[in-house]
């Protein structure tokens, strides 16, 4: 039914911009635009990143299977390996402790004033992705394929209907907010 | 309506809420999720080719990902928007050299912060593109997909950020 909106390059370009700003929006007023709150994360400290996340998964989660129900929109799994989910995940994370801002809430911390966020980590995350891309072909031949499970998703896994595995997760995301309330954190 | 609008937090789980929503949209009408790292990667790309000329497009990496102004882009370009527009309406908006946390452990010397943020910076655009996503990308709209490649680096990241964090402070 959107097929031909989604193939509208112009007006996408449009809907990314009126996507984003209400993202930044939220980022910002959920205090997860600032280093201190994400650092505090990290630390263990202060669990407002993961409050936002998990909630954010589990409206996410159960909206977009509905949607998928109704034949509305179409799953787009990553494609992953030990490999590349791995590794590439645990020098995101170093990163990430050393920086204190993703790339995404570090564009809200921009849109605040931080200039850490701007001219350190902005500047360092270009760096980043260009030297990744310079030595893509040879990580690709040697690491990024290692262990590959392509795009497998966990009710492909065990060979269930998807609301299996969705409502489970859901509700179990839901025990572990009230536990990290009920705690105090 | 205005009086909400400007306060300087909402409670986690709304905005949570919120995100959930538009990764929602994002999937109906752009048949995407929300994720935000691939931006760099073509903002980097367009800075070399303005650099290096137009053969920086035929690199294998540029060829999956057009250096070009796509729809991540302008997502990323809005959430520096709306983040300025909320912290305006708040009265937040502010030009902050060093954060607070970091100044009480390593003192308030805006070089020494940016060189460790410029650093973090390179190891994320590294680890975000080895990976294929971030937190948005992968902690949240992969994982609400329940693809297991997104929980496995989701989890990473926090191992990585986690471990690290306590080594520092």
């Amino acid at each position: 039914m959107f097929k031909a909106l989604h193939a509208r390059k112009g007006i996408q370009l449009v809907i990314g911009l009126l996507l984003g700003i209400p993202f930044g929006f939220f980022l910002q007023k959920g205090g997860v635009t600032r280093y201190d709150v994400i650092i505090g994360q990290l630390l263990l400290t202060n669990f407002t990143v993961v409050k936002v996340m998990l909630s954010a998964v589990v409206t996410g989660m159960i909206g977009v299977h509905l949607l998928r129900s109704f034949g509305l929109a179409t799953l787009h799994p990553k494609p992953g390996s030990f490999g590349s989910s791995v590794i590439g995940g645990l020098i995101f994370g170093v990163g990430f402790a050393l920086l204190g801002y993703c790339p995404g809430t570090i564009a809200g911390a921009v849109g605040q004033g931080s200039l850490d966020g701007l001219f350190g980590g902005m500047a360092g995350i270009l760096l980043g992705a260009g030297l990744f891309a310079e030595a893509y072909p040879k990580l690709d031949r040697f690491i990024l394929r290692k262990a590959d499970f392509g795009e497998l998703t966990l009710p492909q896994l065990f060979k269930v209907n998807p609301w299996v595995v969705v409502l489970p997760v859901a509700i179990g995301i839901v025990f572990l907010l009230v536990l990290i309330e009920r705690s105090g954190l | 309506m205005m009086e909400w609008l400007s306060l300087k937090e909402w409670s986690p789980y709304l905005v949570g809420f919120g995100i959930g929503l538009l990764n929602c949209i994002a999937f109906l009408l752009s048949d995407k999720p929300l994720a935000c790292s691939t931006a760099y990667s073509r903002t980097s790309g367009m800075i070399e080719g303005l650099c290096l000329g137009p053969k920086v497009a035929d690199k294998p990496y540029y060829k999956k990902f057009s250096p070009s102004i796509e729809w991540d882009w302008m997502l990323v370009l809005g959430i520096i928007i709306g983040a300025f527009i909320s912290a305006m309406l708040s009265g937040q908006f502010h030009l902050e050299w060093v954060p607070a946390k970091w100044s009480v452990t390593f003192g308030n010397m805006p070089f020494v912060r940016w060189v460790v943020a410029f650093i973090g910076g390179i190891l994320m655009g590294i680890g975000a593109r080895w990976a294929g996503g971030c937190t948005s990308g992968h902690g949240i709209s992969g994982t609400l997909q329940l693809a297991i490649s997104n929980w496995l680096a989701a989890i990473c990241f926090f191992i990585g950020g986690i471990l690290t964090a306590m080594l520092i402070f």
